[in-house]
């Protein structure tokens, strides 16, 4: 993977408005941005509504993932193009989602909506209506996932990347400053875990810092090349775009997303926490 | 839309006692900007959080107590920054104009 095959401009996507294989994705925290005027052509996900499972604390399954793309008109050998605000924090996520359950073609957005917002592209209300499909989704890819138990084991000998605000990985917070402060149990990090907040990885305008760039930003909190690496946030979105850059852009090859996070790790009995501005020991 | 409404959103059904709230308004020639995205930058700088304006131009944070600069970009315009001290229980109002 490259910034290549993963990343396309703003100039591309209005070359390609008209093209049919190409499906653009609108993808926001705010799930009534869209709503507000979205790219021409795009097609609204609601990370809430239609990626979670509701019942479990999970995202949709297999079955349902085919449900939803086909009932959206989205096709098997479709390049879906997603893009969002706040530097594509829940397009990431959309994104490592459809990898996870083996769609091909995807690509985000480089600078997402509020690039093109503050360059006043073009934005419409009207909603596209796209013919129904029967898409088939893959076997889960278990190679970008974490889970718990996994998580514990890397403590000291995988590269753990906490990609929240400094103050939530102190333990100063619980959440992203502008939400509510709602989530697990207790603040800090999982010991040994570098602080890498996930905003870095972009310029003010929501591109991507350049290859170098990134690079250097992990390196200097520590992640070793020659080891797997596990990031995590809060609710798994923001870990999502880290794990793009890392996984996606630079092209490391052992990257998963702990989707279950912090909300998920600082609320379990039996597992070591670290609190304050220093990583802590394994 | 004619005029701005003043300050930040609506403060119904939120827990202020035990949120240290900045929030807002943005402004150009006393007209709300719909567009623009607020930047929350920590004391030292670093970023924190950010937010869409709402259609009428306003923006809300639950920060930590302390020191913060909010920095607005907003399209065809310069970027603007303003501190603000956050505390636990009160809620900081920033115009911002651009």
């Amino acid at each position: 993977m490259s910034r290549e095959t993963a990343l396309v401009t703003a100039d591309w996507v209005e070359e390609h408005l008209n093209d049919p294989k190409v499906v653009l994705v609108e993808v926001d925290e705010d799930t009534e941005a869209y709503d507000k005027g979205h790219i021409p052509g795009a097609i609204k996900l609601d990370w809430k509504k239609d990626l979670q499972d509701g019942v479990r604390h999970d995202f949709v399954s297999k079955d349902r993932l085919e449900a939803l793309l086909s009932e959206k008109g989205i096709a098997n050998d479709d390049t879906i193009v997603f893009y969002g605000g706040n530097n594509n924090w829940f397009a990431a996520y959309a994104y490592w989602y459809l990898k996870y359950y083996g769609h091909q073609n995807l690509r985000l957005l480089d600078g997402g909506r509020k690039k093109w917002e503050l360059e006043s592209r073009e934005l419409t209300t009207d909603v596209p209506s796209r013919e129904a499909t029967t898409y088939t989704a893959q076997e889960p890819n278990a190679d970008i996932r974490a889970f718990r138990d996994e998580v514990v084991e890397a403590i000291g000998t995988k590269n753990l990347i906490d990609v929240r605000s400094p103050d939530e990985y102190a333990g100063r917070l619980l959440a992203p400053a502008h939400l509510p402060q709602e989530a697990a149990q207790i603040g800090g990090h999982i010991p040994t875990a570098g602080n890498v907040p996930w905003s870095k990885a972009a310029n003010e305008d929501g591109t991507f810092k350049s290859d170098e760039e990134l690079a250097q930003l992990y390196s200097e909190a520590g992640l070793d090349e020659n080891k797997d690496t596990i990031a995590y946030c809060r609710i798994g979105e923001r870990s999502s775009h880290t794990w793009f850059v890392l996984h996606e852009i630079l092209g490391y090859p052992n990257v998963k997303n702990y989707d279950g996070s912090w909300s998920e790790y600082g609320s379990l009995r039996g597992v070591p926490v670290a609190v304050g501005d220093q990583p802590g020991q394994a | 839309m004619c005029g701005a409404i003043k300050g930040g959103p609506s403060l119904e059904g939120v827990d202020v006692a035990n949120q240290a709230v900045i929030q807002g308004i943005v402004t150009r020639d006393d007209e709300p900007v719909g567009n623009a995205y607020v930047r929350l930058l920590d004391a030292g700088g670093e970023f924190t959080a950010e937010v869409p304006t709402s259609a009428t131009g306003q923006f809300r944070f639950f920060a930590a107590p302390g020191s913060w600069t909010l920095r607005t970009l907003a399209p065809r315009a310069e970027v603007v920054e303003r501190k603000v001290v956050a505390q636990k229980g009160s809620v900081a109002e920033v115009a911002v104009a651009v």
